[in-house]
């Protein structure tokens, strides 16, 4: 094992196991999530007083923090020996053909990914963690009403709407190239293999930009109802 | 035919180059891409001007010696060929035609359009290669090896090391190249016995050569003249990753 990870393929094997764990972590963002629907807001509630508060996933909560600053750490690395190998540009280069804008402009789209992501940090979590929250109880005692924080600022603020459902789509362009490509670095890959992998993940990356998607078009939709 | 040649002019590695225009005219369409630069030297000797450099052997898309960034591709438009295949029809008469040297930082201008691809050379003196003499044609069972095995063995063993595949490349990354030398040979029974040591080998000395890292684009496969497979990537990566553990 030794110097595996200052060698090029050791890094980017870093950044395939932090981005799988990334990719399962929006799994499960996606489905405590998706309880917002139900619109009464309990099961939300108690799905979120459970994440909050289950030892597992208290233990997991710091390491994922470790995992987007890892994946972004060696992303930058990466993306900065990239530039340096390439020292003189080609003044006209045409890569339409041969490869995707996705795949092309990963970065980037991880950049505009980590803004949302401090964005999001600030609205919900930062809030939860430190703010003064309301609470609701369902019979076993006092939780916080998570539920009306989401909803709130969603049916409050038409733009963070918007936003959020910006910030989906971003997210799913990032997801069509970097499900594939992360089973390609880990060498779980080959001629049959590689096909299969990017139906499954082009079929995540729109699962998970439509599903982030449809929950502020909800409550956009309900508000201006309301 | 009529073109506008838009052609990379640089004295050596440490000159800054330039773009020069050139017109030619009355090519055919049958003429091949370096037979049109070889017709535009001519014109260049005929008014005592200086000639183009570019690299060129065998003309017939076997040796990998031919290079060329044309209209922002590697080897031109044409699929699956290298520039010496590729002839003057695929363009449309009148078209302006920019033509550069591969550039990465590994792969120094010599002279124009000629670029040193020696990186290439001391990857695979890094260990593309079996130690001991196999000896003469064995007996054609005498080592069993599966079709499939051998079929993907002679697809990567394609490779003419053109240096595409890092000209195609944004991050301008060696790999296909590497994984290419690194399959052919750990797929065959032969090969096998100093895997382990000769993926480890040629990866550091591809770091070190200062190639850029695979983002998995594709364009590497999509633009390499012998249709090799990033799946060679993908198994490079298990061969590094399994000789790595070892250590």
């Amino acid at each position: 094992m030794s110097n595996i990870f200052s060698a090029s393929i050791g890094q980017k094997l870093i950044m395939s196991i932090s981005g799988l764990f990334l990719v399962i972590f929006l799994l499960v963002h996606l489905t405590v999530n998706s309880l917002l629907l139900a619109n009464d807001g309990m099961m939300f509630n108690v799905a979120a007083h459970f994440m909050a508060t289950n030892p597992v996933i208290r233990i997991i909560e710091p390491l994922l923090a470790i995992g987007f600053i890892i994946h972004i750490f060696y992303a930058s690395l990466l993306t900065l020996m990239n530039m340096r190998a390439r020292p003189v540009k080609y003044y006209k280069v045409n890569q339409k053909e041969s490869s995707t804008w996705a795949s092309r402009n990963m970065y980037i789209l991880g950049a505009v990914i980590l803004i949302f992501l401090v964005i999001h940090i600030a609205n919900f979590y930062w809030k939860l963690k430190f703010g003064e929250m309301p609470t609701v109880n369902y019979g076993n005692g006092k939780i916080d009403d998570t539920y009306s924080l989401v909803s709130g600022l969603f049916i409050r603020w038409w733009w963070f709407d918007l936003l959020y459902m910006a910030g989906a789509v971003f997210l799913g362009l990032h997801l069509t190239h970097a499900f594939w490509s992360l089973f390609q670095t880990l060498g779980w890959n080959n001629d049959i293999w590689r096909h299969r992998l990017e139906i499954i993940g082009t079929v995540y990356a729109y699962i998970i930009a439509i599903g982030f998607s449809v929950i502020p078009l909800y409550f956009l939709i309900s508000g201006q109802s309301n | 035919m009529d073109f506008t040649l838009k052609i990379w002019r640089q004295e050596n590695a440490r000159s800054k180059g330039k773009f020069e225009s050139y017109n030619i005219t009355g090519i055919s369409s049958d003429t091949s891409f370096l037979e049109m630069l070889d017709i535009l030297n001519e014109q260049l000797v005929a008014e005592e001007r200086e000639t183009i450099t570019f690299d060129h052997d065998c003309r017939e898309g076997i040796c990998g010696m031919c290079s060329l960034f044309i209209n922002g591709r590697p080897h031109g438009p044409d699929d699956d060929v290298t520039t010496c295949q590729l002839h003057m029809r695929k363009f449309k008469n009148n078209d302006t035609i920019y033509i550069e040297p591969w550039r990465s930082a590994a792969f120094p201008v010599i002279r124009d359009l000629m670029v040193d691809r020696n990186a290439f050379d001391k990857i695979l003196q890094a260990g593309g290669f079996t130690s001991v003499g196999t000896g003469g044609v064995p007996d054609g069972n005498a080592i069993l090896v599966p079709r499939d095995d051998a079929e993907k063995a002679m697809d990567a063993a394609a490779c003419i090391g053109c240096g595409a595949c890092v000209a195609a490349c944004k991050n301008g990354s060696a790999m296909l190249f590497v994984s290419a030398k690194v399959s052919h040979l750990a797929l065959l029974p032969q090969g096998k016995a100093e895997a382990s040591r000769r993926v480890k080998s040629m990866v550091a000395k591809m770091d070190e050569l200062g190639f850029g890292n695979c983002t998995n684009t594709g364009a590497c496969e999509v633009e390499c003249p012998k249709n090799i497979s990033i799946s060679n990537i993908a198994r490079m990566n298990r061969e590094y990753y399994c000789a790595k553990l070892k250590d």
